[in-house]
């Protein structure tokens, strides 16, 4: 108070009282309208919000999982079906006697220690009305035993489910997938509260997981008014779930089934292709996984069974299987030297090996098929011929070919992943390794080898087009629209000569003379193949022998192909088959492909010859399969450690030339090392 | 212009605004006779019986003279500082502070007691100080000192929200006994700068609240729960509301504390804006009646602990339905007269009595 201090009487006391209360009632009725503005807002301009808000409190919806959609094939035989089976849960919010009432279901249900602890940890989570699983597809037994003393255990509920199952097993493995529930990242992505829901499965792989939207439906709901603390006051009403729809494949089912069985023991894919309208009648790939095992919550024990096959179960061989496609592409090589302008007459002299530089590149045959045309290089499948005149025209204009009739190609299929390898060409070894072309990886290409890499896939499109002179589009959904299918850019003349040459691969004096179908009139053309899969030296070579058949560890072995079609004169179906490490195309892939093609126009004869051979086999798939997994559980340790192999070839010829993109499993030649010359058999 | 018919004391009374009362009271009781599910148990009955004998309470309360008043003030103060240290020191643990006093008959609560004490003390200590002082440092330290005390033992309970209206409450009469304008304007800013440091230096529990009344979305399940399911409850009652008994945010449990402090959620969610404004209008005209028996009072103390107790109950509706409101913190205020609960009921009817005694002591002397 440093200023001259103004003197207050007791009258202007009164007056700064009267004014300032009178300041404190203004700003009282001020705070008062406030407060009612405020008020205002909140239930008439957010009325509607909170509303909903309170709606969405009081009325708690419980999902009905929907009823999975079927997949059946083209003749509407079911593939993926769903079961009816029995299931328990709990009801946290009626439990009562948490350890009283595990205790007596882990009796009655004869649950594992750690089942009744995952229980447990679920309950802790879970809140009020939502189920928590206890167990799933058990027999009725367990069921009814829990279902009649439902009243002395509060808050288990035993329920109806149904469970994903695949009556083909797996046979249709890689084709449809498998389902499985939805995983804590499916969740994160997507907060549909129906992937939590118990039982609920989700496509997890193949068909099932791309056409999930098809297959799901649309989950019923019941609506129930809730407490906040998740007790039930009054079920509201029920909307019933819509099932999903059902998929109806290109497949046939029964050809499916028997091309998996066919490929027995081996290891490899049957792609079936209908000429006329690009409809894949199978993609079998074997050996695979049951799909009912996934669908069943696969064991641990079991995965890490599939994991350590050398033989890939758990790869779908027909789309992600990439192999060198051997003397497959030679009559495509053909088709691209007739387009250039040479004729059919023109030949060369085959002495079993052809010099370029100073590199021999050895025919398969070892004294020389002699006087070689281009029908005689088709159907004895010459070596020498192809390197000779692939020279002539380069390899730009072969690869034109290939990928015209569907080499290297990534079609449009609802599946979950496709490698479309390779076709190589000048541009495409620059991009890819700075490099110019040389001559010799045109030999190489020309016999399906070096950096060429296919799907079967892709060879069962190529053998369709060359059969159908369409460009023909694999088609998977049988009611999605055709696509592609106009005339392929080549002249019709060319192709009728190279099916007469492939005619002759099967009927006539060629490579494949044992794989005539047994059918009468019709007559199946084809090409054979064999593909090595590393280098052979010349110190090998000079030692003589085997070098990719019997006597070497199975995944040096090379891989035996074909592709076909029939009948010759009006093809209706196409075929490709690969076996991995088969060592003859002739011997191993053709007689499939016979049984195959033979399966469609009598199946029951092509059956018993299955039968016959199954027995020698050690049983059919699913016997097979269960002594595999016994075997696996009662292996004394672990899988034996691979003895060290001699490196693949494609690691230890040239680092400057690295082997082409890793094709999983089926090891890619790189054979371009001085020395390391090529050989082709068949 | 008496009625012969009705006795004087009777007829002195300012029944419309016990009538007024009366009227929130009886609204109250019927909140909270929904509030248990249409149930008299366990809340209305009990509330009910309360609710009248404190007004009762305070109509006896208003047959005391001022003087009388004006003697208990210092005494009183006194007593019931006394009283926070013993809480402070043997004090009932309950709710995370210590708040309670147990007598064995009664739970008393000092801290509420505290709010009309302040106003009297500092009305009777204004009404001591000669006129001529009002602008020097004597006026203003022994003020400091007697909120200070009860304020920091409030606070230290820790009760902010008392805590905040015993320093209000007590401002308020300051205010208005006259002491220099720039002071509170001074005080004002200096507050505002010191925001960020009372933030800190507050509990958790209390920062989480502010936080989240910042930003009650973050904390749905948590700390903010309470705020977001009060302003869904009021917000989806809309303008006249649910209907009596068929609110569902009370109903179901997702209200928290739907009778007592959220207690005027419960009523917005069956009664609507309607209901709403009721309250509020119902409370201005309680609170106007104060400050106008404030301005009518002939003496300084009267004037200061009228306009002081009528402020005390006008933070009261304030403070509680802003939080409600989302409009302030959730400081657990209860709404007075409609929450259930004894200590509100007592402040305000006491602030009433007190006040009805003040006005009695105008017309007497007119």
């Amino acid at each position: 108070m440093k200023r001259g201090r103004r003197i207050v009487t007791e009258q202007q006391q009164l007056l700064t009282f009267t004014r300032r209360a009178m300041v404190l009632g203004g700003a009282q009725i001020g705070i008062g309208a406030i407060l009612a503005a405020r008020m205002g807002w909140l239930s008439i301009a957010e009325n509607e919000r909170y509303r909903l808000m309170a709606e969405d409190n009081r009325v708690q919806l419980i999902l009905i999982p929907p009823r999975r959609g079927w997949i059946i094939d083209r003749n509407g035989q079911p593939i993926a079906i769903n079961r009816t089976d029995f299931r328990v849960d709990i009801i946290p919010d009626q439990l009562k006697d948490e350890e009283r009432v595990l205790a007596e279901l882990a009796r009655l249900l004869a649950l594992p220690e750690e089942e009744v602890d995952r229980i447990r940890e679920d309950l802790k989570d879970a809140a009020g009305f939502r189920p928590v699983q206890v167990a799933e597809k058990i027999d009725y037994e367990h069921f009814a035993a829990v279902s009649v003393r439902q009243s002395e255990l509060p808050g288990v509920a035993p329920a109806r489910g149904y469970t994903r199952y695949y009556p083909a097993g797996a046979a249709v493995g890689h084709l449809v997938g498998y389902v499985g529930a939805a995983s804590a990242k499916d969740y994160e992505k997507n907060r549909d509260p129906l992937l939590i829901a118990p039982g609920f499965k989700i496509g997890k792989e193949g068909l099932e997981k791309v056409m999930e939207p098809v297959l799901r439906g649309k989950p019923g709901a019941r609506r129930s008014e809730v407490t906040a603390r998740g007790k039930l006051v009054r079920d509201l009403d029920t909307r019933s779930d819509v099932a999903g729809g059902t998929l109806r494949l290109s497949i046939d089912a029964g050809l499916q089934t028997y091309a998996s069985r066919r490929i027995g023991t081996n290891s490899g894919s049957v792609v079936v292709v209908d000429c006329h309208t690009g409809d894949l009648l199978c993609m079998a790939s074997m050996p695979s996984y049951d799909p009912n095992s996934f669908s069943d919550g696969i064991s641990h024990s079991e995965y890490a069974m599939l994991n350590a096959n050398d033989h890939l179960p758990l790869l779908n061989k027909t789309l992600q299987g990439l192999y060198p496609p051997g003397s497959t592409v030679k009559p495509a090589v053909a088709l691209a030297l007739l387009r250039a302008g040479q004729r059919p007459e023109e030949s060369v002299v085959c002495t079993g090996a052809y010099r370029l530089g100073n590199r021999l590149f050895h025919c398969h045959k070892r004294g020389g098929h002699g006087h070689v045309d281009m029908r005689r290089a088709i159907h004895q499948s010459c070596d020498v011929f192809f390197y000779h005149y692939s020279q002539t025209i380069g390899i730009d204009a072969i690869a034109t070919m290939m990928r015209q009739l569907g080499l290297g190609e990534e079609f449009p299929l609802p599946v979950a992943s496709q490698r479309y390898g390779t076709v190589p060409d000048t541009a495409w070894k620059q991009r890819r390794y700075k490099t110019g072309w040389n001559t010799y990886d045109t030999v190489n290409a020309t016999i399906g080898q070096g950096y060429m890499l296919s799907n079967p896939l892709q060879l069962a499109i190529m053998s369709a087009r060359i059969a159908s002179g369409r460009a023909l589009m694999p088609r998977l959904l049988a009611r999605s629209p055709l696509k592609g299918g106009e005339a392929l850019d080549v002249d019709p003349e060319h192709l009728a000569f190279i099916r007469s040459a492939m005619s002759d691969v099967v009927n006539g004096p060629g490579t494949a003379g044992r794989s005539r179908l047994p059918i009468a009139n019709v007559q199946m053309a084809g090409k054979t193949g064999t593909a090595q899969v590393r280098n052979i030296t010349a110190a090998e070579r000079a030692r003589g022998g085997k070098f990719g058949g019997e006597g070497v560890p199975w995944k040096y072995r090379d891989h035996a192909l074909f592709i076909g079609f029939a009948p010759v004169e009006n093809p209706r179906y196409a075929a490709a088959v690969v076996i991995e490490h088969g060592i003859g195309g002739s011997a191993v892939a053709a007689p499939i492909a016979r049984d195959v093609m033979t399966y469609l126009y009598d199946p029951a004869k092509a059956l018993a010859t299955l039968e016959k051979m199954e027995e020698g086999w050690g049983g059919d798939i699913e016997t097979r399969m269960a002594r595999e997994a016994a075997e696996w559980a009662n292996r004394e340790k672990p899988a034996p450690a691979a003895p060290p192999a001699p490196a693949p070839a494609s690691a230890a010829s040239n680092a400057a030339a690295p082997a082409p993109a890793a094709n999983n499993g089926a090891a890619a030649p790189a054979a371009d090392a001085v020395g390391n010359e090529p050989v082709e058999t068949d | 212009m008496r009625d012969p018919l009705v006795p004087a004391p009777l007829a002195m009374l300012p029944w419309r605004l016990i009538a007024t009362v009366i009227a929130i009271g009886g609204f109250g009781l019927v909140v909270l006779y929904s509030a248990a599910g249409g149930s008299l148990k366990p809340w209305a009955l009990s509330q009910g019986i309360r609710f009248c004998a404190f007004l009762f309470g305070a109509i006896l309360l208003s047959r005391v003279r001022e003087d009388q008043i004006k003697a208990a003030a210092f005494p009183a103060y006194a007593i019931i500082v006394a009283a926070l240290v013993i809480v402070e020191i043997f004090g009932f643990v309950g709710g995370g502070s210590q708040r309670w006093l147990d007598l064995g008959f009664i739970r008393l609560q000092p801290s509420e007691l505290m709010k009309p004490a302040i106003v009297l003390v500092l009305a009777r200590f204004y009404d001591l100080l000669p006129a001529g002082e009002i602008r020097r440092f004597s006026a203003i330290w022994p003020a400091a000192a007697l909120i200070g005390v009860p304020f920091a033992l409030v606070l230290v309970q820790p009760d902010l929200g008392t805590a905040t209206m015993i320093l209000a409450g007590g401002v308020v009469v300051t205010f208005l006994a006259g002491l220099p304008l720039r002071l509170y304007i001074g005080a004002g800013a200096a507050f505002l700068a010191a925001l960020p440091i009372i933030f800190f230096s507050l509990h958790e529990y209390q920062r989480n609240r502010v936080l989240i009344f910042l930003d009650p979305e973050s904390d749905p399940l948590g700390t903010g729960y309470h705020i977001s399911q009060s302003k869904i409850a009021i917000g989806s009652g809309g303008i006249f509301g649910k209907g009596f008994l068929n609110g569902t945010q009370s109903h179901l449990d997702y209200l928290p504390e739907g009778h007592t402090d959220f207690v005027f959620a419960t009523m917005a969610e069956e009664w609507g804006l309607a209901g709403g404004l009721f309250i509020i209008v119902a409370f201005l005209l309680v609170v106007n009646w104060g400050v106008r028996v404030a301005l009518r009072a002939r003496s300084r103390f009267g004037r200061l602990a009228a306009g002081g107790l009528s402020m005390t109950i006008f933070f009261y509706v304030a403070i509680n339905l802003s939080m409600v409101m989302g409009l302030a913190p959730v400081v657990g205020i209860p709404l007075p007269l409609v929450s259930f609960g004894g200590s509100a009921v007592m402040t305000v009817m006491l602030c009433l009595g007190l006040l009805m005694a003040i006005d009695r002591a105008e017309k007497a002397g007119r």
